[in-house]
């Protein structure tokens, strides 16, 4: 019953048909991560683009359902794992929303500079990784790395785990900044532009850098709005949306920054955001760390183990490093959400993937995700 | 912004025929939610979205969440004849509560820096009748999350230019976020899987589309 073995067609064979279908992914070096792209090029040019996702798929919002409210603060590391500090934040946010928490002033700007500590982690790391996708192997990565074991580092002083924090409880946080952990962090942020200026010296200007990103992948602005694009590439196209100006929330309403937006829209507009952001930041970071005040770190009347809220929900955000991370929790009177929601900004970004690659060529599609700055974990939740 | 029962009214005046309905929350510390019948939801969300007052143009979150049916107790007071005088006696009666699923909006206004309003759409049930208009053409933000609630509560969104799986695998056939969804026990884990767990595996794919 052995049926005869024929092989399959050849692609490109068929020169009537000029249509190449490439999938790239999902171990593909530039989709950093297990995530792929279906492409259908003719030539080099890219005609339709599909974003396939779900390779990490592990239902965290299913988990954090069975899970105990305090039981889900763990998980958030594990969203998008370069910045657990702030999906700790965004969770335990929402949390205090639902319950009507407040949170002690000290614990309010140890948040703020662990969140832009992260956001500097970020920005330096997805910079780094778009220049190893352009080409530039390894040395601008490992530039950005170097800065960001120097944070690391910090975050394990206080959490003691470099990379999955856990860090942030409702009504405050874990624990106490350990002594002299304030002089380290302003030495850290003290010496952080020289790493941005010699950054800068290397890429900014540089010219192969320039023809690869300029009028690469350019994002309307009327797109981005309604297409739900946040964070760092909706100012690249001009949009003025900043939840930490537009909500103020914990102490970012005290802190004096601007928010940097981009002219075009394209692959250039988003690095340079990312680059000015990181100097943003670094000032909120020299008046966080000027204006922290004793006190405790964490409500009093915060109940961690077996909390209960009533009967409600609640809709918490922030501005993650990578735009609007938000929590969504309904609770049913039980020991655990009945219904807990993570709004993945990587995800709802990628909405807008296909329409920056059309009519580009297959290797600015690369750049161009990239530029957008996915983590697979959030992706795919 | 407007406080709810003024955007109810508005929205009634905009699009004939809609019903709305304002969900309080349970918290009210926190926002109360619009529930739009699945009729005239789009035209509603148009409204909010091109009203130059309103201007909600960017359609924050996407979810889905499953009711199934509930029985509350409720404590009410009837009136009753006992030894021929009529009293009003406390009475505890159960109510059943219909089942449906249902998709929460979170829409904000980015040009006025304005929102959250929560906008409601719920499915007449949770077995047949589970589609809903997608508002994607409204807001292109909706595309990958109404595909996510498509996959994991098995919401279909009426007009959604691309409804396809987006977690799960194509060949899926049943959806995990739902409160009654029953785990299989055919992980890949399974070192071998042998009689007894392919049987029960087997249970769990009626269309008989998984081993």
């Amino acid at each position: 019953m052995s049926a005869r073995f024929s092989p399959p067609e050849l692609a490109g064979t068929d020169f009537e048909h000029p249509l190449l279908e490439v999938s790239l992914g999902p171990h593909h070096p530039s989709t950093h991560g297990v995530f792929r792209m279906d492409a259908a090029l003719d030539g080099e040019t890219v005609v339709k683009l599909k974003p396939v996702f779900g390779y990490l798929h592990r239902n965290h919002e299913k988990i954090a359902e069975k899970c105990s409210y305090l039981g889900s603060m763990p998980f958030t590391d594990r969203l998008d794992y370069m910045c657990s500090l702030t999906n700790n934040w965004g969770y335990a946010l929402a949390v205090e929303k639902l319950t009507g928490l407040a949170v002690p002033e000290r614990a309010e700007y140890i948040r703020v500079i662990l969140g832009e500590l992260t956001r500097l982690i970020n920005h330096s790391a997805v910079v780094g990784f778009l220049l190893q996708d352009m080409g530039a192997m390894g040395t601008p990565l490992m530039y950005a790395f170097r800065e960001r074991e120097k944070i690391l580092d910090l975050f394990e002083s206080l959490t003691g785990a470099r990379m999955m924090c856990n860090y942030m409880r409702f009504g405050g946080c874990r624990c106490d900044l350990p002594p002299g952990w304030i002089g380290q962090a302003r030495g850290v942020a003290a010496k952080f532009p020289l790493f941005l200026d010699e950054f800068e010296a290397l890429l900014t200007g540089n010219e192969i850098l320039k023809a690869r990103t300029e009028g690469v992948g350019v994002l309307t602005p009327e797109l981005a709005v309604n297409a739900g694009v946040t964070g760092p590439m909706l100012r690249a196209s001009g949009v003025n949306y900043d939840i930490r100006k537009v909500d103020a929330y914990g102490v970012y309403g005290r802190m004096d920054f601007r928010v940097p937006l981009g002219e075009r829209g394209d692959v250039f507009d988003r690095y340079m955001i990312r680059i000015l952001e990181m100097r943003e930041s670094l000032k909120i970071l020299d008046q966080a760390l000027r204006d922290i005040p004793d006190g405790p770190i964490l409500n009093l009347n915060a109940k961690l183990r077996n909390l209960r809220p009533k009967p409600g929900e609640a809709y918490g955000r922030i501005e993650g490093p990578k735009g609007e991370l938000g929590f969504y929790l309904i609770s049913d009177g039980g020991p655990n959400p009945y219904r807990y929601r993570v709004r993945p900004p990587s995800l709802i970004n990628l909405t807008v993937l296909e329409d920056m690659c059309l009519g580009q060529t297959i290797a600015d599609a690369v750049v161009i995700l990239g530029s957008v700055d996915i983590v697979l974990g959030e992706v795919d939740r | 912004m407007e406080t709810l029962e003024q955007l109810k009214a508005r929205i009634e005046a905009a699009a004939p025929g809609v019903r709305v309905e304002i969900v309080p929350n349970g918290n009210p510390a926190n926002p109360a939610s619009l529930l739009v019948d699945g009729g005239h939801a789009r035209a509603a969300a148009a409204f909010l979205r091109d009203d130059p007052a309103l201007a909600f143009d960017y359609a924050s979150n996407v979810t889905g969440v499953d009711w199934p049916e509930r029985t509350v107790r409720e404590r009410i007071k009837v009136k009753r004849m006992a030894g021929g005088v009529e009293r009003e006696v406390e009475e505890v009666c159960e109510r059943k509560t219909p089942a449906y699923l249902e998709a929460v909006y979170h829409l904000y206004s980015m040009s006025r820096k304005d929102g959250p309003l929560i906008l409601r759409l719920r499915t007449e049930n949770r077995t047949d009748r589970v589609s809903l208009p997608s508002l994607t053409p409204v807001w292109r933000s909706c595309e990958f999350q109404e595909r996510e609630i498509f996959d994991l509560y098995g919401i279909v969104f009426e007009g959604h230019p691309d409804l396809r799986r987006i977690l799960m695998w194509p060949e899926f056939a049943d959806h995990p976020m739902r409160k009654d969804y029953a785990e299989p026990d055919d992980y890949e884990y399974e070192p071998t899987p042998h009689d007894a767990v392919l049987a029960r595996a087997r249970g769990h794919y009626p269309g008989g589309t998984q081993p």
